[in-house]
């Protein structure tokens, strides 16, 4: 626990955030974000500080942390495939790239690889429908996707 | 009419670096603020009610009347909170408003703002758009920088602040009162209404919550005059709205018409007819929660309120997913039950219930194990979710799974045992 505490930059993010709001607890996604950043990932140790900074009990940040797909509860590894499943990225071939990336990397949906650089996962509609089949890598949308285009995606990562 | 003319959110699309406020004040951006400055709150709002615009995030409820509501009189302070959680599958339109164009949101914010005598406004943006959020953060300090945002702005007295908030994945925050639950910092319910927003929405205070592509044709309608805006579209149905295009056709993307434009003329001409030649199924024409239309309704139903609601749909967010003959039609509404079973927010039990239920149901159908009665029982289902839930998330599901079942019945008793 004594080691959890935002670095400098991220302290000052949050104490910058804190004044966007009228109520402390209206902070928790954005210093639920910056916890996220610097950990990785929402242990309940990192929860429980969240908590403390926001003058809420642990439960109340756990509760939230939970009901949102993008927290993750666990280490995700250095490379996190989310996969489009959604109707029309469907209609256009999603699960061909999910398979792919399966075969590819040797996992199923939900786990990481052994190395823990790839994590895969499908996740329900990003709003990029018209260029489908689609992914988001980490932050970024690689849209129009090929089996090509994803073969190339991942050769040109470290 | 042609399309080309008909250009209110998309002017500067194809502009360099429409992005940025040297290009959008060349265009004639923020021009209307002056105007803006020099009318009574009351005769903005009069402009817009003229003026027919609907909430373009879905619901389509008139924008005007939708402040009007707010308490002039009430001492608590007033917020406007932007819904930019686009998250009904086959939209994506705001999201290229607001990477594309930014600051006509900016410009439209503050004239629902001024409207409304708020002097806070929260942009909810869904967490995945990292990107967009990028742009619109640029925008905003550019606009602050010129003295758009902030205090005083442009020496009129009015003082507004803008700040975008991020949301972490989850469909349910679309929905006006679990957004105001969520940027509370809470879990993504909805509330229970009445009280709407305008009355008791964020923290309590009276708050409009507007989607993107509403606030991003204010700057239009202010500036031009309502009358102009309603050259666009049809009596009833005025303005002009974006279409999100996809599935099988050859040119998917967005498109900006008037309303009462030809469903045919879009697939066919604009986005270029159906894919590697195949013939049309089914289109779902406004995003998924609304019912299916087979093939001949689609080609004969005009993209406005009333031809859609005529033809048994709705228009709901614009979100237009096209489907040709080889497209398997309980696979695809497994798809969608998939989609709302994993999105219930899980708070009444006929939608954590029913949407899961459904779901497996289907999901059993499609491997091969399909008994008798299914059919029934979906129909049970979906009858026993639709307006007994909290908010309309239930309805989603249940729309398509009646839609569905009517158009396309036989192919959902082939999956049934014999």
């Amino acid at each position: 626990m004594a080691d959890i505490k935002f670095n400098e930059a991220n302290q000052k993010k949050f104490e910058q955030l804190l004044k966007r709001y009228p109520q402390k607890r209206a902070a928790m996604l954005p210093t639920l974000w910056l916890a996220q950043e610097q950990y990785g990932w929402l242990s309940p140790e990192v929860m429980t500080y969240v908590g403390g900074l926001l003058e809420v009990p642990p439960s109340k940040v756990y509760e939230v942390a939970t009901f949102y797909t993008m927290f993750h509860l666990q280490p995700v590894g250095k490379y996190h495939f989310q996969v489009c499943r959604t109707l029309s990225c469907q209609l256009r071939g999603a699960e061909g790239i999910t398979a792919q990336l399966k075969k590819r990397f040797g996992i199923g949906i939900g786990q990481t690889s052994e190395d823990g650089r790839f994590t895969l996962t499908e996740v329900e509609c990003l709003g990029s429908c018209g260029t489908a089949p689609m992914l988001q890598l980490n932050d970024d949308y690689h849209e129009d996707l090929t089996e090509a285009k994803l073969d190339q995606l991942i050769e040109s990562l470290e | 009419m042609d399309v080309m003319e008909a250009k209110v959110l998309t002017k500067n699309f194809g502009v360099k670096d429409s992005h940025t406020l040297p290009v959008y004040e060349s265009t004639g951006g923020y021009n209307v603020l002056k105007r803006l400055f020099s009318m009574k709150p009351e005769e903005v709002i009069e402009e817009v009610k003229k003026s027919g615009l609907r909430g373009r995030g879905g619901a389509g409820f008139p924008t005007g009347l939708k402040w009007s509501f707010v308490p002039k009189d009430s001492p608590k302070p007033k917020y406007l909170c932007v819904n930019a959680d686009e998250s009904e599958p086959g939209t994506f339109k705001d999201r290229y408003l607001m990477e594309l164009d930014p600051h006509r949101l900016i410009e439209g914010i503050i004239v629902c703002s001024y409207a409304i005598d708020c002097h806070q406004s929260y942009i909810y943006i869904r967490g995945e758009f990292v990107f967009p959020k990028e742009r619109l953060e640029q925008a905003i300090a550019e606009a602050y920088a010129k003295g758009y945002l902030g205090k005083n702005i442009l020496g009129s007295g009015y003082d507004l602040e803008l700040t975008v908030h991020r949301g972490a994945g989850a469909y349910i925050c679309g929905e006006e009162t679990a957004l105001l639950n969520s940027l509370e910092g809470l879990r993504g319910m909805p509330r229970l209404k009445p009280p709407f927003p305008a009355v008791v929405g964020l923290f309590g205070c009276p708050t409009v919550v507007n989607n993107v592509e509403t606030l991003s044709a204010l700057p239009f309608i202010l500036g031009e005059g309502p009358e102009a805006y309603r050259k666009f579209g049809t009596e009833k149905s005025p303005g002009t709205k974006m279409f999100s295009v996809s599935g099988h056709v050859v040119r998917p993307g967005n498109y900006e018409i008037p309303l009462g434009y030809s469903l045919k003329k879009l697939i066919e001409e604009d986005c270029g007819g159906m894919k590697d030649g195949k013939a049309l199924k089914a289109v779902i024409p406004g995003g998924s929660s609304v019912p299916v239309l087979p093939a001949k309704d689609a080609m004969e139903v005009n993209l406005d309120y009333e031809s859609l609601a005529e033809k048994g749909s709705m228009l709901g967010s614009g979100g237009v997913i096209v489907m040709d003959e080889t497209t398997c039609m309980v696979k695809t509404l497994t798809n969608l039950a998939h989609f709302y079973a994993h999105e219930s927010c899980g708070q009444c039990s006929p939608c954590r219930e029913g949407t899961g239920w459904a779901h497996k149901i289907l999901k059993r159908m499609l491997a091969g194990e399909g008994r008798a009665g299914d059919l029934e029982t979906l129909h049970r289902i979906a009858d026993n979710m639709a307006g007994k839930t909290i908010c309309v998330l239930a309805d989603a599901l249940a729309m398509p799974i009646w839609s569905y079942l009517k158009h396309f019945r036989s192919e959902f008793e082939a999956y049934i045992e014999k």
